[in-house]
């Protein structure tokens, strides 16, 4: 440890050669092979959908500030939250964490020199950039009216909008997923370091084993689910159609059974974050280890046993729903052991209060809420009352941007100083993360109100009575969304001003900090031989002169 | 985070070392061999769950609407049917010889092996052509000229033709991309590209074809044989 502490106190200069200066030219980004340069590729990728998913939210909180429709129609209100919904989903949560996080840093932790098909990863990157092209293309010729959820016998035989581009659109996307998740998997089976044992591997590293094996058994079941949608909707086979003596609760079982799973695709590689920097801000060493570990495998199981649970009123068997209900219920349990396991982390840590540890303590607060709404949900009596409401709307965006959203930030500013070998201003990283804290609070807990008074979602206008609810829920999506830009920019400002911030600038553990920030090209010229425990950040020291030599350290760094 | 890096003197050698074949992201050609192993394995697993939503269809329709089924089915022509699976799985023999082949060395036993697989392949695909060809022909083509004249309620035979097309439409597929890879390998083996110690990509592809043909096993009885043979 010695050398780390040297290493704080000394000024630092940037690695002369890493993986950003290796190549310059065009080609070098778009033909690598470098899983550290796919990352950077999704992130940028994201974040330009991110965008496009961002600004139809806003149209959709601008509409839902009068009761009245005066911004859009009912049929333009249709396309912008299902526009809404398809990109945000299946282009960027989905890849988010996964693809960037995942790509740049696991193989890192791992102490792999890529991952196991860096050719196969390539091509998931432009799979995914052709789906994303659909989705654009989608958006430019109209739109898609179907919601996210392409429910049958609407999309296959009545909308008159562009079902087939969309679905191609996630179609595709599906396939870049299935070929990450099948990577990730083949990587973290065969290509750790000796001495990185299955019980030795950082909690983000278990976060992405549960994400892939998702991503692996779910997604071709959607792919096959939006193809039948594709080839009724082309053809009137009737699959789905009722007219055409199909079955429309068919698709909801079929959608359903990839898309539950897919909000624990979003969610696990989240709590995966939230376990490093919750252990490396506390400077101790995670609480629980194994629990958590195995809390990520039982939700990517458990989730595939739970998609019932969204057919409750479509006229699904009783018993299956009660069935449905008892396995929803049980997916708290793991839910809750990773965040008393986290808590008690935190507990007698040296906890500070630098951006990715707000994002985090922000996460385990919104996570809770989301997390908890769900076992209501989950609950047939009552859920017969939420149904389609707001209240839904409110659960899974504490869930999807209090969750997944939260983390993702956490993940880029926790990381940020190792893929750009720069610091960003820790007081703007911080307000930012109070300002999204605030702004998300502010726009969806009143939705839980009116969604229990009985808002229904998708609709464009409203009565009168709720208006006010709803302009919460506005101003709080303006707030929300300028704290967004915020982060934008000084992330951006740092790649030339920020601080240099060397190898290890949280002196966190994990072989990712050993290598110079950026990484070198080449992640380890030798496969490196680990003998450590993972979080293992000592005893803490409640020794108080301790402590100012260390806030002296950290001043200094 | 005390790493040692003791191997770090002899580093360089055994890059030098390193055959062409070997990728630069793995320590030795074992590590390189499992890893392509397991991702086919996988890959074989997110194909039986993308078959598996056709077969959890079918059998609810089967089951649904089983006098329709029987009465479309008994208008497939199991004699094209059985033979293309007597091709397919003696494919699938010609295949494993073919990495039998492989892993000994023996260059031109693979050759002919995997030119007979083709060559199966090939049969399998002209018969599904003369097959379609006489669905269009006889209108059964859904969704573009299906017209039932005969007993039984149109649209529900319809549905079984749907299933038909679209399960067997795309296992060929999968026959076709398999084809197209044999004359990748061949190309390959050709080339000389494989050792007795790197040949993971006949052996992947040969459960890659396996596979196709396992499904195939399986469409066979459940879209031919329902209801028993037509004499």
């Amino acid at each position: 440890m010695s050398t780390i502490a040297q290493q704080g106190a000394a000024e630092h200069r940037m690695p002369r050669d890493h993986f950003l200066n290796a190549a310059y030219t065009i080609k070098s980004w778009l033909l690598t092979m470098d899983h550290k340069r796919v990352g950077l590729l999704y992130l940028i990728s994201i974040t330009f959908f991110f965008l496009i998913g961002g600004t139809f939210a806003s149209l959709i909180r601008l509409e839902l500030a009068t009761p009245e429709a005066d911004l859009m129609e009912a049929d333009q209100y249709n396309v912008a939250f299902s526009m809404h919904g398809i990109v945000m989903i299946f282009f960027f949560l989905i890849p988010s964490i996964p693809a960037v996080f995942g790509n740049f840093i696991m193989p890192l932790m791992i102490g792999a020199k890529d991952v196991a098909f860096p050719k196969l990863n390539l091509m998931s990157w432009y799979l995914f950039i052709f789906g994303g092209t659909f989705g654009v293309l989608t958006t430019l010729l109209g739109g898609v009216d179907t919601g996210w959820t392409f429910y049958t016998p609407f999309s296959s035989t009545y909308s008159n909008s562009n079902v087939i581009l969309a679905g191609m659109a996630a179609f595709i996307a599906g396939f870049s997923s299935i070929l990450t998740g099948l990577n990730f998997m083949v990587t973290i089976h065969k290509m750790r370091a000796p001495g990185i044992t299955w019980f030795k591997m950082p909690l983000f590293v278990w976060g992405m084993y549960a994400t892939s094996l998702i991503m692996v058994l779910g997604t071709p079941v959607i792919a096959i689910t939006l193809a039948l949608m594709m080839v009724e909707r082309g053809l009137h086979i009737g699959i789905f159609d009722p007219a055409l003596g199909g079955d429309p609760v068919l698709f909801q079982h079929l959608f359903w059974f990839y898309s539950h799973p897919a909000v624990y695709i979003m969610i696990l590689p989240g709590m995966g974050v939230i376990s490093e920097v919750i252990a490396a801000f506390s400077r101790k060493r995670i609480f629980g280890y194994e629990f958590i570990a195995m809390s990520s495998v039982s939700i990517a199981v458990l989730g595939f046993f739970v998609w019932g649970h969204h057919l409750f009123v479509s006229g699904q068997s009783i018993y299956a729903g009660m069935v449905f209900s008892f396995i929803t219920m049980l997916v708290a349990v793991p839910s809750a052991i990773k965040v008393f396991n986290w808590m008690a982390t935190i507990y007698r840590g040296s906890v500070s209060y630098d951006a990715p540890m707000l994002y985090a303590l922000g996460f385990i607060g919104l996570f809770s809420v989301g997390g908890l709404t769900g076992v209501f949900l989950a609950i047939m009596g009552l859920d017969i009352h939420m149904h389609d409401t707001y209240f839904v709307v409110a659960h899974f965006h504490y869930v999807m941007v209090g969750g997944a959203v939260t983390a993702f930030m956490a993940a880029l500013h926790f990381w940020w100083p190792k893929i750009s070998g720069r610091m960003y201003p820790e007081g703007w990283s911080r307000l930012a993360a109070f300002l999204i804290f605030a702004g998300f609070n502010l726009t969806f807990f009143p939705q839980f109100i009116v969604g229990y008074l009985g808002m229904p979602r998708r609709y464009h206008v409203y009565p009168e009575e709720w208006q006010l609810l709803n302009i919460m829920s506005s101003a709080g999506a303006t707030i929300l969304a300028a704290a967004f830009i915020v982060p934008a920019i000084y992330l951006a400002w740092s790649l030339k001003n920020g601080k240099i911030s060397g190898p290890n600038p949280w002196r966190a553990t994990g072989l990712e900090w050993i290598l110079s920030s950026p990484p070198p090209e080449h992640n380890f010229p030798t496969t490196p031989i680990v003998e450590e425990e993972p979080y293992d950040y000592g005893e803490v020291i409640d020794n108080p002169v301790h402590e100012e030599e260390h806030e002296k350290e950290r001043e200094h760094a | 985070m005390s790493v040692s890096t003791e191997a770090a003197a002899h580093g360089h050698d055994e890059h030098a070392a390193h055959p062409e074949y070997m990728r630069h992201q793995f320590d030795d050609m074992d590590q390189q061999n499992d890893a392509a192993s397991l991702g086919m394995w996988l890959f074989l697993l997110t194909e039986v769950m993308f078959f598996g939503g056709f077969f959890l269809g079918y059998s609810i329709y089967r089951s649904e609407y089983y006098e329709s089924f029987v009465i479309g089915s008994q208008n497939l022509d199991v004699f094209l049917g059985g033979l293309n699976t007597v091709a397919l799985i003696t494919s699938s023999v010609t295949m494993a010889f073919a990495v039998r082949a492989a892993q000994l060395g023996k260059k031109n036993h693979v050759l002919i092996f995997l030119v007979l697989t083709l060559v199966l392949g090939l049969v399998f695909m002209v018969n599904k052509y003369i097959e379609y060809s006489h669905k269009l022909h006889d209108g059964l083509i859904p969704g573009y000229n299906f017209l039932w004249t005969g007993l039984g309620d149109g649209q529900t035979i319809q549905l079984f033709y749907g299933f038909y097309f679209c399960m067997t439409g795309t296992h060929g597929l999968h026959v076709l991309i398999g084809l197209v890879l044999i004359v990748w390998l061949l190309i390959r083996v050709w080339q000389d590209k494989f050792t007795t110690e790197y040949y993971a990509p006949i052996e992947n592809f040969g459960l890659y074809w396996h596979f196709v043909d396992l499904v195939w096993i399986f469409l066979f009885p459940l879209l031919y044989l329902i209801g028993g043979l037509a004499v």
